[in-house]
């Protein structure tokens, strides 16, 4: 074995008491990181798929119309005038399979479907409700959100005259699979539709007023012959939506964005949540570090005789500096391994404690190889740091008056 | 007897310390010592002994003059190249043996070898067991330093100061903390060495039996060596 490799291990050894201590201190701190990190991760990611779970990642969609003005300004004639919003009609996506085609071939785009969405009116019976009817080809639509899974009854089937409906709008209608509802359309077409499948996303206000057809039965309710009124997309990593928006937006022109641009406030609540993590973890993590550093630092002065031996008969600078470096690596790693096996047992424990009624946990904990690899690094590459200074004081020593001192 | 050339040249030493208020410790010290000497270095407390054997040593730099061990001029010499003329060319042995507790008898003997090169080999391991049992502790390799009584400790630190095999040892008051009979053991254990190997050894010593049984008396005072006596 490496000399210094030998000596580092023997300290570590022959003070077993100051060793058992700062392990214990590094396994909490690393326990803390472990558990912190995999709870918040967890409520994250569950918050994340809730949210993503009933919208797309990214939705295409027709610029809005922008005023125009009905006289021009010239160069001697000012105009001063009140510009009037312009009512946005239900418009289609010019040349929308072209951009659908384009979309598809980008590097990250997962699943493309076109769709129009416009609200109407149900009926049934007494009972009138608003409703946001989506019209989408079934097949591409479950690529972007996966109905099948949050069928509560029925299933998922759009021909003909078949419609999908959210179960909270279902309950308010009072209907239930087969059951007649007549439609109205914004644009003032009625038809008679059959409840096909009812789904619950878990989200109320998706839950109590969509309704789904199929495109062209959308395209007829809303005189969009041939029409799509939205592209919704699905990405490969749900964080790149932003960019990958930006650039669909520039290439086509048309109006794209991102879940994250919908869900700002989310995404800030998250960032806020991650910001709280990391200063956590700064503060262990420097927890860690001065107790490391410290048990070094009063290492080095218990054998400062002894190094000063060590560099009399021969034994360089660089080898006393490591003999340290590995101490407090060792303790990093060592604290690590125990304190990632406790930080699981305690985020597995916790999330055991609290359940849902449908049995699923309260608060879901999210445990990665990554995580732990993170935690093993850090650990070790804090005790490696913290043990520079000891590490420095020890090759720095004077071995003449090491030895006479002590 | 002594080798006609010469293991260690000390030329015009002088060491002071202090920035403004200098103190003068050597104040111009010239000694040679041959192969195979067993010298003396005695004088009274304060008069430049250890700070003499430290610069001879290594361990500390003259303000001028200059120091060869077995050939090699040390004077500016880089950290690096000190270390490896004391790993090669010098061997210590210290008043109190300084042994590493957490060690055992051999494992401290196999330090100099073991702590410049690195990785241990089996020719360290031999070499410090075969030293160990010439300074006759060939029953006590395994033990803890700190299973060992004081005479026995102190010929671990002799084994380790000789186990690869310097031309030079150093001696700073080595018996200082033995009682009488560990003293003439250790003493006597240096002469053999110095006669079988032709190892030199310079000791510091306040103890006029141990000088007396020196080849060599040198004797300094005020920093400067005012008797040389030869038997």
């Amino acid at each position: 074995m490496p000399f210094e490799w030998f000596l580092a291990l023997r300290y570590l050894r022959d003070a077993r008491g100051q060793t058992t201590l700062i392990l214990g201190g590094v396994a909490v701190g690393v326990s803390v990181i472990v558990f912190l990190s995999a709870l918040i991760g967890g409520l994250q990611t569950s918050l994340i798929d809730k949210t993503l779970g009933s919208q797309p990642h990214i939705t295409l969609s027709v610029p809005r119309e922008a005023p125009r003005p009905l006289v021009a300004a010239t160069a001697s004639l000012a105009i001063a005038r009140r510009t009037e919003e312009t009512a946005q009609r239900l418009r289609s996506i010019d040349q929308w399979p072209t951009v659908v085609e384009t979309v598809e071939g980008r590097s990250g785009v997962i699943a493309v479907s076109p769709s129009i969405v416009g609200a109407g009116f149900t009926v049934r019976s007494g009972a009138r409700r608003p409703v946001v009817i989506r019209g989408v080809d079934p097949e591409r639509f479950l690529a972007i959100i996966d109905l099948r899974v949050r069928m509560t009854d029925g299933r998922f089937d759009l021909d003909g005259n078949y419609v999908a409906i959210g179960a909270k709008l279902a309950a308010n209608l009072g209907a239930s699979i087969g059951d007649k509802l007549r439609l109205s359309s914004s644009e003032g077409v009625d038809d008679v539709v059959t409840v096909g499948g009812i789904f619950q996303l878990g989200n109320d206000g998706v839950d109590g007023t969509w309704l789904l057809t199929s495109l062209r039965h959308a395209q007829s309710l809303f005189n969009l012959a041939g029409g799509a009124t939205t592209i919704e997309l699905k990405v490969a990593d749900v964080f790149a939506a932003q960019r990958i928006a930006a650039e669909i937006q520039a290439d086509t022109g048309v109006q794209a964005d991102s879940w994250m641009t919908i869900n700002a406030e989310l995404l800030s609540g998250l960032s806020a949540q991650s910001s709280s993590k990391t200063m956590i973890q700064f503060f262990v993590i420097l927890a860690v570090a001065l107790g490391i550093a410290s048990v070094l630092i009063v290492s080095v002065v218990q054998k400062s005789r002894e190094i000063g031996i060590l560099r009399a008969v021969g034994t360089p600078r660089g080898r006393i500096m490591r003999i340290f470096l590995i101490q407090g690596g060792l303790l990093g790693l060592g604290g690590s391994i125990l304190g990632s096996a406790f930080g699981i047992a305690l985020a597995k424990l916790f999330e055991s404690l609290a359940r849902d009624p449908d049995g699923a946990p309260k608060f879901p904990v999210q445990i990665t190889g990554s995580l732990l690899v993170f935690a093993s690094a850090l650990a070790t590459g804090v005790g490696l740091l913290a043990a520079t200074i000891p590490a420095r004081r020890a090759a720095a020593l004077d071995p003449a008056t090491a030895i006479r001192n002590g | 007897m002594a080798d006609a050339s010469p293991v260690l040249v000390v030329e015009h030493v002088v060491k002071e310390y202090g920035d403004v208020a200098r103190t003068r410790a050597l104040g111009g010290v010239d000694l040679t010592v041959g192969h195979g000497e067993l010298m003396a270095l005695v004088g009274p407390s304060g008069s430049g002994k250890s700070t003499l054997l430290n610069i001879i040593g290594l361990l500390d730099r003259p303000t001028s003059g200059t120091v060869t061990i077995a050939g090699t001029q040390t004077t500016g010499l880089g950290e690096r190249e000190l270390t490896d003329v004391r790993a090669s060319k010098l061997g210590f042995v210290f008043q109190f043996h300084h042994l590493l507790p957490a060690f055992t008898a051999v494992e401290n003997v196999m330090i100099p070898a073991w702590g410049h090169e690195g990785w241990p080999s089996a020719s360290m391991k031999t070499d410090a067991e075969e030293t160990l049992r010439a300074v006759g502790l060939g029953d006590r390799m395994y033990y803890r330093a700190t299973n060992l009584s004081g005479g026995q400790q102190q010929r671990v630190a002799i084994a380790r100061a000789l186990v690869r095999r310097p031309p030079l040892v150093l001696a700073d008051e080595p018996t200082g903390n033995l009682d009488t009979a560990s003293s003439t053991d250790v003493l006597q254990l240096m002469r053999r060495f110095n006669r079988d190997f032709g190892t030199t050894f310079i000791i510091v010593t306040h103890d006029s039996r141990i000088a007396d049984s020196c080849d060599r008396i040198v004797e300094l005072v005020d920093g400067l060596v005012t008797s040389d006596r030869r038997k």
